[in-house]
């Protein structure tokens, strides 16, 4: 008990500077009476959300000026693997169907997951597209310099299943360990063209051109999000699925080079 | 204390091996193509090391120049430079738009990343420091009276060194090699960076391990313990051989 007791002062004393009418007994409560969120809200999201989940959490905390939103941004199976070791988290949301399964399978959700996002690979090339790659079907060309994902990280196994929808045996020089080094690769100009997710190619800007291909639907990678049991607030967890679910989110999302889902 | 805080690691990765289902890991083709690339590999990047990195060694303890304090740092530099970083400098030099990369490119149509040339690349980038340290620590500790005296006697300077300075900091020199040959061994960052990875021909053991750990924890604990016993083996065999040969020089 005298553990936790530094910790609920700075709680309070937190939620007393962040709304200073009101009286001590509420102020030690998570969220105030007149609906707006205060308190502490740690979100656990996918490595390739963090340019648009930062700007989505600091739009909720600009309309709830004591909310204190904290993110953890990691691979998913690296977060999926915090939850269920009991890490103190209020949000979850992943790049992949297969870490949310982990994380519903120990029951730490508050709810089924709902998919708020879609990634599909594109093409990536360098500026001036030097290889000149027009589509899926250069990557079976042995001649050029090419780079795809290693089948046993997840933008690797789009990749073979994309190849063998398009029935495509691929020659790529190298199988990168993760989608980011692929796209550094294609930034150094030492590739002639890597399979990414279009959310990287937005993300990398002027550094890569992305050319987008049909076969890309073969292997939609979706993205849950759910709110934890453990939630400090569930209030202010559901506040912020409602927001990345609501349209203005998921605009957000799509400059991001990502797309709503489907269904 | 210190023993068990180095073992431990390791016996860690004996209890949780799967030794019932060893054979059917082992028996996967990438695992002996990837143990061999490594073997050959971390052998070439050493051989490059002793002919570039002793003449180094032998200028850092010799030479008088004030240029010397400064060439150590250098020398020094991928000690301290994360592996991954010196992966993208060899870029910077040696890749298709590198300085020196893309003139060969241009010229005789050659690139050097993502073969097994640039495995052996990375590796003695990040390993030749080893060597050059050890070497230069046992110049320094040989005695230089020695040359002196075999100059005096009508030895030129490539008969000396070759003679006399050799044999003196021979055990030197073999422990330098082994920790080059063992840090190459291990190379991970820069390798994976500069060579890509390939089965067969940049897919060496370490970057097995780390791919096979994103979807076969087992399988990754069973190439850490293959690559773990080739490298104890290979380095006890040769302690044997080099020091039980040469011995320590009286």
């Amino acid at each position: 008990m005298r553990r936790a007791l530094p910790a609920v002062a700075v709680a309070a004393l937190l939620a007393l500077t962040a709304c200073a009418g009101s009286t001590p007994s509420d102020a030690a409560a998570p969220s105030s009476r007149d609906g707006e969120l205060t308190g502490p809200l740690t979100v656990f999201a996918a490595a390739s959300l963090t340019d648009v989940f930062t700007e989505l959490g600091d739009q909720l905390q600009a309309d709830n000026p004591g909310l204190q939103i904290t993110f953890n941004f990691a691979g998913s199976s690296a977060l999926a693997t915090q939850i269920t070791q009991g890490a103190p988290a209020d949000v979850f949301a992943s790049a992949n169907q297969s870490q949310m399964t982990v994380v519903t399978d120990a029951g730490a959700n508050a709810e089924d997951p709902t998919v708020f996002a879609e990634n599909v690979l594109e093409i990536a090339v360098p500026p001036g597209n030097p290889g000149g790659i027009t589509g899926l079907a250069d990557f079976g060309d042995p001649d050029r310099t090419l780079a795809v994902c290693a089948p046993d990280v997840p933008c690797g196994a789009a990749a073979e299943q994309v190849f063998a929808a398009a029935g495509i045996i691929a020659r790529p020089d190298t199988l990168e360990q993760d989608v980011r080094a692929a796209l550094t690769k294609v930034e150094l100009g030492e590739v002639d063209a890597a399979l990414v997710y279009a959310s990287d190619v937005q993300a990398a800007g002027d550094g890569v051109k992305g050319i987008p291909f049909p076969q890309a639907e073969e292997a939609v990678n979706e993205y849950p999000i759910c709110t934890l049991r453990g939630a400090a607030d569930p209030r202010a967890a559901q506040a912020f699925l409602d927001l990345v679910t609501s349209d203005a989110g998921q605009r957000a999302l799509v400059a991001a080079g990502f797309r709503s889902p489907s269904s | 204390m210190g023993v068990a805080f180095l073992v431990l690691p390791l016996l860690g990765l004996l209890v949780r091996a799967p030794w019932s289902d060893l054979g059917p890991q082992l028996a996967q083709p990438q695992v002996g193509q990837a143990l061999r690339l490594s073997l050959v590999s971390a052998t070439l990047a050493t051989v490059v090391s002793l002919v570039l990195g002793v003449p180094i060694a032998w200028v850092l303890a010799r030479s008088t120049t004030r240029g010397r304090s400064v060439l150590r740092a250098l020398v020094t530099v991928p000690l301290v430079l994360p592996p991954v970083v010196g992966g993208v400098a060899l870029f910077l030099v040696l890749g298709r738009q590198g300085i020196v990369g893309r003139w060969l490119y241009e010229t005789f149509d050659y690139t050097i990343p993502f073969t097994t040339t640039a495995v052996v690349v990375a590796e003695t980038f990040v390993a030749m420091p080893f060597l050059v340290i050890s070497v230069e620590g046992a110049l320094r500790a040989a005695d230089a009276r020695f040359e002196d005296a075999a100059a005096t006697l009508g030895a030129d300077r490539w008969t000396t060194f070759r003679r006399v300075t050799l044999p003196l900091v021979a055990p030197g020199v073999a422990a330098g090699a082994v920790l080059c040959w063992a840090r190459a061994l291990g190379e991970f960052g820069a390798t994976i960076t500069f060579a890509g990875n390939f089965p067969g021909t940049t897919q060496t053991m370490p970057l097995a391990v780390y791919l096979a750990l994103q979807s076969n924890p087992e399988g990754a604990i069973v190439l850490s313990l293959v690559l773990l016993f080739v490298s104890l083996a290979t380095l006890l065999l040769l302690r044997d051989r080099w020091l039980g040969r040469s011995g320590v020089p009286s």
